[in-house]
This record gives structure tokens, C-alpha cells and sequence, in this order.
């Protein structure tokens, strides 16, 4: 009975792995305007935010202001870079290339599909990770051994993200209506997850209702705490929200894309 | 021992408010070429799709190669190739790379995966195009690559969903000259189509199917044959020729402009019409599988 279990889920990530393969291969042949994003955007957050408006405002929590953003723009560009991915990406291959169509024409599975897009939103993720840690590393805005941390944390948010976008991407009767989730759920959270402000400026129910619903809230106080090497209280809940809603919202995306697809 | 590659009996699909597919019977056998023909809305699509193992069926008995799609969709898979009817090929990569990455879902090393898109480039006459990207080939040329592409994994059955939608005639007949070829080899192949000229050259059986029900089934000769039987003769649709047919008790059918006559005496008829009617057009013609098309689904427009 184990070995039955193992031997199908070792295939469920074979197939997902081979879908990542393509997504990647596809993404290696236009690397260059794909890697400028994650660098430049960063870049003019730190610069304008950071550097800029922070120059007028006092140490939050002890620290200087452009090294409180900077876990929070780490965290930030982890969901974007993740969630556009797994929304519009996806939503262009299932509906305007038809590559669902030629990958369930092979033996892949529709799971397998949608776990190598998820997957795949995650990588998208973590490289852009990876390239704003080696600009903050250049600026000395974050301690090393952090960011090393950081960087698998960033991944299994970026799953968070990816599962998130790809239950819109399975609902969205158009490509129009996916700016929906991306401008009343993504972009909001962005300013009100303890990301430019501590949470704690806000009334005590926003708090609360940030912590239900806002996801990115508890990446950026894990990814703070590693980057500045503090704690926050709450670091239980941070993990336990980002795992739990990892699984939930992974399985969701791929009973939805089944009733959608599957017809 | 598999006897048929596909065996359906009383297949049917049902969507919330529509029966896609009703209750429908067909058998396909190994190395058989084998044509779906029917107006737009037929059912063909859909009966490609459950045989593909991508469309779950409402009812009724489907097995291919002998087992039951729902439970061995993936083994089924496996021994399948797919010509779709809309390209689905990834723009942004090679003719190479298309067929490269479409072998690692099959489980096929890229060695042999290598080896084998050569092999197909060269017969499909794409070898030069190897490092084009997509977008830069011709219609004609992606269905060539998407019929390459399904046989990547050296299937069993490849089924084409209407192979040469929205070609020109020169690429039309290519990829014909490509499928006789398979056939030839021993390939067993499913293809649906409304083009008539393309069912009657290919296939050695076909099923004429209108709003989800089977109306025929034999090959297209046998089909002319029964229900035409006789050769055509065209004509004018005019008040005259008309109230003349009707008084000499000649039967006739009438298409938009034109009416057609079956009968066994061509020529006499001919004569006849052009005689009493000087300045009409007349043409005799052997019936033909359009005409057993039209005379089973009537003329009406398909949405």
C-alpha cells in the first residue's frame, strides 16, 4: 500500500517535473528580456523608496529605513514574479498556445500539468529572489547568511503565490478579468503587509484582518527576521499559514483546472 | 491479441443541455484508414476526443486496444499520436526543439529523440526548417511538423482532426501523399473532415455522422454505390426546366441554383434539356460522395 502511494506520487512529480522542464526551456530562449525585470524593479524600489522618501523618515524598529523595506521588496517581487506567472502565463498557455492541449494529447496528466505550472510560478519566484539578494548583498543591506535562507523560504512562497494565481487563472472566463485578483487582492497586499510600514501603525482589526488574508504578511516577517536576524513573535503562525495554504490553494488550483478542462 | 484498435458501442456524450454524441457504434481495425465525415457540430470532434482519453464519456462502451480509457488513459496515451485541429505548438521554440521536447513526455531518451525527429523532419521535408522558429513556417508546413510531432512516440493509432483545415491545394495534397504513405506502411489512422474529395481519396472506410448519431458507415465507393447509384446531371434552377421536369414526372433536387437529376441515362438526359431549353447549362457527372453527403444531411446551413 505505501510503496503503491510512493510509486504515484513519484510519478505525479515526474510528470510535473517534465512540464517545469519545458516552461524552463522556453523561458532559457528569451532569458535576456526575462531577467531584466527582476533586476531593474528592485533596483528603483530600493533607489526611490528606499534610499529617497527613507531619507526623511526615522529608524523603524531600530533599523535604518532602506534596510526595513528590504526583505519586505525581496517578498514583494517573490509573490509578483510568481503570481503573474501562474495568472497570465498560465492562462496563455491553457488558452491561447493550447499547450494543455498538446501536453494531455501525451501521457501527462492534467495534475501534472498544473503541479509543473505551479512548480514552474516558484522558480519564477525564487529567481527573482536570487537576483535581488545579490543586490542587496552589493548594497550591504542584508546579512549573508539571511538571504542563503531566505532563498528556499522565497520558494515555497513562490508556491503560495503560484497556487494562488493559478485557482484565478482556472476561474477567469478571460484573460481581461484576471486583472481583477491583480488589482484588488495582489496590488493592495503589496502596501499593507507590514511591507513599507510596520503592521502595528495599523488599527488593531486591519491587523488582524491582514493576517487572515494577506499572505505576503507573514512572508515578509519571515523574510525580515532572517534578512535583519530578529524574530517575530508570530513566526509559528508565518509558517504554518504559508505551508498550510500552500497545500490547500495547490490542490484547489488542480481540482479547478479539472473541472474546467476536463469536460 | 487486440482484434480492434478501437471498438465503440452505444457511445455517447452529454453536455448540461446538449447531447454532443448519441449512442453511436464503430469498429476500427489494425492498419485501416478510417474517416470521420460530417458538417460542423456532427460529433466528430468530441468522438476524437474520448477516443484520445481526453474527454470522459457519458455512456456506452469504448475500448482502445482493448481497454477502457478511463481507467488506462495514460497506457493509452502512450501508443497514440494526436494531429489536432488548432496548431498547438510552442511559438517560441524550434522545429527541432518542438519535436525534442514533445519525446520527453513519452519517456523517449533525447538520444533517440534526436534520432527520430531527423528521421521525421526528412520525411516530412522539413529538415532545412530544423532551427526556424515557428512563427517563420508556413500553414502547410506546421501541420507537417504537427503530424511529425504525433509521430514522435511511433504510435499505434494516430488520429488527425481535420489534417488539412485552411491549406492551399499544393499543401493539401502533400500532406495526403504523406498520409497514403503511412498507411502504406502499416499505420492505422483516424481522421475526422468535411472536405468530401479528401474522405473519398483517403479512406478506406468512413462514417457519415450528422447531430451526434452515425446516419452510414462503408467505404466510399461502396457508399456512392448504394445511395446514389447513378450518374448527375446539373442544371439551371429555373421556372421553365422545373415545371418541364415536373410535367414529364422526372425527379430532381434542387441546391440553391442548381438542380440535379439521378439518373442512369446521362447524356439522354442532357440532350433533352438542352434541346427544349437553348441557353441553359448543363453538366453530366458520375455521383460522387458529396452527393451521398448532401443527400443524407440535407443542404441546410451549420452553424
Amino acid at each position: 500500500m505505501r510503496s503503491k502511494i510512493f510509486e504515484k506520487t513519484s510519478v505525479l512529480f515526474i510528470g510535473a517535473y517534465r512540464v517545469w522542464l519545458r516552461n524552463a526551456l522556453v523561458f532559457r530562449k528569451n532569458i535576456r528580456v526575462n531577467l531584466l525585470p527582476p533586476f531593474i524593479e528592485p533596483l528603483l524600489y530600493l533607489g526611490a523608496i528606499g534610499f529617497g522618501i527613507g531619507a526623511y523618515i526615522t529608524d523603524i524598529e531600530g533599523l535604518p529605513y532602506v534596510r526595513f523595506i528590504a526583505p519586505a521588496i525581496l517578498a514583494a517581487s517573490v509573490m509578483n514574479a510568481s503570481f503573474f506567472e501562474c495568472a497570465y502565463g498560465t492562462y496563455v498557455r491553457m488558452y491561447y498556445q493550447k499547450t494543455f492541449d498538446a501536453l494531455l494529447a501525451t501521457p501527462i496528466t492534467i495534475q501534472e500539468v498544473i503541479l509543473g505550472e505551479i512548480f514552474w510560478g516558484a522558480t519564477r519566484g525564487l529567481i527573482s529572489a536570487l537576483s535581488i539578494s545579490i543586490i542587496l548583498l552589493l548594497l550591504g543591506l542584508a546579512s549573508p547568511a539571511g538571504l542563503l535562507l531566505a532563498l528556499p523560504l522565497s520558494f515555497v512562497a513562490g508556491l503560495l503565490f503560484s497556487g494562488i494565481a493559478a485557482c484565478f487563472s482556472a476561474v477567469s472566463p478571460s484573460i481581461d478579468t484576471i486583472s481583477y485578483p491583480a488589482t484588488l487582492f495582489i496590488a493592495p497586499m503589496f502596501l499593507f503587509s507590514g511591507t513599507f510600514f510596520p503592521l502595528h501603525l495599523l488599527p488593531q482589526i486591519v491587523q488582524v484582518l491582514a493576517l487572515i488574508f494577506l499572505p505576503l504578511t507573514h512572508v515578509v516577517s519571515l523574510t525580515r527576521g532572517l534578512l535583519t536576524e530578529s524574530t517575530d513573535p508570530l513566526w509559528a503562525l508565518n509558517i504554518t499559514w504559508i505551508v498550510l495554504g500552500t497545500i490547500v490553494f495547490s490542490f484547489l488550483a488542480i481540482r479547478l483546472f479539472e473541472r474546467r478542462l476536463i469536460v | 491479441m487486440e482484434p480492434y484498435v478501437i471498438e465503440a458501442t452505444g457511445l455517447t456524450k452529454r453536455y448540461r443541455d446538449l447531447t454532443a454524441v448519441n449512442s453511436i457504434a464503430f469498429s476500427v481495425t489494425k492498419g485501416e484508414l478510417f474517416g470521420f465525415l460530417g458538417p460542423n457540430g456532427a460529433g466528430k470532434t468530441t468522438t476524437m476526443k474520448m477516443v484520445q482519453c481526453v474527454s470522459p464519456r457519458s455512456g456506452g462502451v469504448l475500448k482502445i486496444f482493448g481497454e477502457d480509457p478511463e481507467i488506462f488513459g495514460r497506457n493509452i496515451r502512450r501508443r497514440i499520436g494526436v494531429v489536432p485541429q488548432e496548431t498547438n505548438l510552442d511559438p517560441d521554440l524550434s522545429v527541432f526543439d518542438n519535436l525534442a521536447m514533445y519525446a520527453r513526455f513519452f519517456d523517449i531518451t533525447p538520444a533517440d529523440a534526436a534520432k527520430r525527429a531527423q528521421n521525421l523532419l526528412e520525411f516530412f521535408e522539413l529538415e532545412t526548417k530544423k532551427d526556424t522558429i515557428i512563427e517563420k513556417l508556413s500553414g502547410g508546413m506546421k501541420r507537417r511538423l504537427l503530424l511529425a510531432r504525433a509521430l514522435m512516440n511511433n504510435p499505434d493509432l494516430l488520429i488527425l482532426d481535420e489534417p488539412t483545415i485552411g491549406l492551399d491545394p499544393q499543401a493539401r495534397h502533400h500532406i495526403w501523399e504523406k498520409l497514403l504513405k503511412l498507411r502504406a506502411e502499416g499505420h492505422t489512422i483516424v481522421l475526422t473532415t468535411h472536405y468530401l474529395d479528401e474522405a473519398a481519396r483517403l479512406c478506406d472506410r468512413l462514417v457519415i455522422m450528422d447531430q451526434g448519431t452515425i446516419l452510414v458507415e462503408g467505404s466510399p465507393d461502396a457508399l456512392v454505390r448504394t445511395y446514389i447509384g447513378m450518374d448527375i446531371v446539373e442544371t439551371d434552377n429555373t421556372e421553365e426546366v422545373t415545371r418541364y421536369l415536373d410535367s414529364v414526372g422526372i425527379s430532381y433536387e434542387i441546391g440553391g441554383e442548381t438542380i440535379q437529376i439521378r439518373t442512369s441515362t446521362p447524356r439522354e438526359q442532357a440532350d433533352r434539356l438542352m434541346e427544349r431549353f437553348q441557353s441553359i447549362r448543363v453538366i453530366t457527372r458520375p455521383g460522387s460522395l458529396e452527393d451521398v453527403f448532401l443527400l443524407l444531411t440535407g443542404r441546410r446551413i451549420r452553424e
